[in-house]
């Protein structure tokens, strides 16, 4: 389904955020990618997501090379993923039926299609209640919801999470993270990159941890990613 | 009114957007003067070159009085005899009277000044009448008198009207230059701003096709809505200028009014300006989103 070999990324003329990154996730597999603020999770993410282009290494999506891929397959690639941004990007002009269909409507569904099944997504993470609403008013659990809403409502193959918790209390996480895995249950890969050491452990998935844009892992629940180079080692009990 | 359905970027909100329906109007209304005055002046000259085209005029210097008419027949006669003449008829002085009422007022003047007299000659058309043969033979029964093909005026007035032309035309090249630049300017500013919703886009799966529906839709409502305005004016302006003309200068300008089928191609800028306000946008964004990966 994803799978790097010996990727590197660097923004423009700047120094590598990711190195050597090589990782395998299976169709159905369901992950989290963990690591500290700056370490690369977001980079990773948005390689997967095509929103940049490796500097070296292979990056194979859907059994294809995407570096060999012409531009104008590129869009029919990043509708079968499904994102959710860490900053939401939802379009404050339209309400949160509008911004939750907007895939949809990308897609070229027809639109009686598209208003059904906004409405029962948006019922299933628990906002049809402020389907008129504009996104400026809403809370940051909400607005979550609704990113998350956007990002599942094609059945994508692949959805990748950047911090999806970030903005929510424990409880709230918690709900999230059995909407992905409900999800994942469906067949769709999942990703989910976050620091949120409470959220890993409430689940038993496996766990690829980036360090100064160096992977390691999978990890299983029950292991500790090694510490980052410049942390001190833990002192014996 | 709108003409596009997707309105996933809040493109009307733009304020350099609010401003192109006037800027669009006024190119539509200089292009529609400019084409208006380009298509009269080509009007004005197709009726002059058809209408003096087969007739010659003769001009008697002020005959003397009680020899005017013996020697106008003897003009005549040697006119009817000529090849390829069809006709010659002598202008009479209330006829004099009325071509020169613009410059020396009504009045019964032509008993008190030592007019020329003018007779109009037809040629058979299609082909040019041998003026230098007709001008001996009418000097031959009236000496001194000149023979005017209105060639060399004609000539002149047509090099105006297409030096007119070719200026009306540069004019009207001008403004749809102006209407394409503006285009690009007012749609890289809405890329510009609305860039994080662009990339949204892009992320989720749209293509660039699709973008550029949103930025080539509201183009084309908002230089149709401008070309209304322009075209408005325009129309207003000609009619305005038609009717001053007409009734202060009668006679001394051509008919410088516009047919139906000339105004027909005038309702056309407005339409043509949108068109192209409308592919610019898409080209626009199209070339913009390139850059994208």
């Amino acid at each position: 389904m994803v799978r790097f070999q010996n990727v590197g990324m660097r923004y423009g003329l700047g120094p590598e955020v990711l190195r050597d990154v090589s990782f395998h996730l299976a169709p159905g597999s369901f992950h989290f990618l963990s690591g500290a603020s700056g370490a690369g999770k977001s980079s990773l993410l948005k390689l997967i997501y095509l929103a940049y282009r490796p500097s070296r290494g292979l990056v194979t999506l859907f059994d294809a090379d995407v570096a060999t891929l012409p531009r104008a397959a590129l869009p029919a690639i990043r509708r079968r993923i499904g994102v959710v941004f860490q900053d939401f990007r939802l379009l404050d002009h339209l309400n949160v039926l509008d911004n939750v269909a907007l895939p949809l409507r990308v897609a070229g569904t027809k639109r009686a299609e598209i208003r059904d099944h906004a409405r029962e997504l948006l019922g299933w993470v628990g906002l049809d209640d402020c389907m008129d609403a504009l996104p400026p008013t809403l809370s940051g659990g909400q607005k979550q919801r609704v990113a998350i809403a956007r990002a599942v409502i094609t059945r994508p193959q692949i959805l990748l999470a950047d911090e999806p918790t970030g903005n929510v209390d424990d409880s709230i996480a918690l709900r999230l993270l059995r909407l992905f895995e409900e999800l994942n249950r469906l067949g769709t890969t999942v990703l989910i990159a976050t620091h949120n050491q409470n959220l890993i452990r409430s689940a038993d998935h496996p766990r690829l941890h980036l360090s100064e844009g160096e992977l390691t892992g999978p990890f299983d629940d029950s292991e500790t990613p090694p510490a980052p180079r410049w942390a001190a080692p833990e002192s014996p009990a | 009114m709108m003409f596009w359905e997707s309105r996933d970027l809040a493109l009307n909100v733009d304020p350099a957007r609010r401003y192109l329906p006037w800027l669009l109007a006024m190119i539509v209304f200089l292009a529609g003067i400019a084409l208006a005055g380009m298509m009269s002046l080509s009007g004005a000259v197709e009726r002059w070159d058809k209408g003096l085209a087969g007739t010659l005029t003769v001009q008697i210097p002020a005959p003397a009085k009680g020899t005017a008419d013996r020697t106008i027949g003897a003009v005549i006669k040697a006119l009817k005899s000529a090849p390829g003449v069809t006709a010659a008829r002598a202008l009479s002085e209330q006829e004099i009277a009325v071509l020169l009422e613009p410059w020396l007022g009504s009045g019964n003047f032509a008993r008190d000044l030592p007019l020329p007299r003018l007779i109009d000659v037809q040629v058979r058309t299609g082909a040019a009448p041998d003026v230098e043969g007709l001008s001996t033979l009418v000097k031959s029964a009236a000496p001194g008198a000149v023979i005017d093909d209105h060639r060399k005026s004609l000539d002149r007035l047509i090099a105006l009207a297409r030096a007119g032309e070719t200026v009306a035309l540069a004019i009207v090249i001008l403004v749809v230059l102006a209407a394409i630049a503006t285009v690009v300017f007012i749609t890289r500013t809405g890329l510009a701003i609305h860039a994080s919703g662009i990339e949204l886009l892009h992320l989720i799966g749209a293509t660039d096709s699709y973008v550029a529906q949103q930025f080539q839709g509201q183009a084309l409502e908002l230089a149709f809505k401008g070309g209304i305005i322009g075209f408005g004016l325009a129309a207003a302006m000609i009619f305005l200028i038609g009717s001053a003309a007409g009734a202060l200068a009668s006679g001394l300008l051509p008919d410088l009014s516009l047919t139906a089928g000339q105004w027909g191609i005038l309702v056309l800028v407005p339409v043509a300006v949108a068109i192209i306000g409308m592919v610019t946008a898409r080209i626009t964004v199209l070339r913009a989103l390139k850059d994208l990966p």
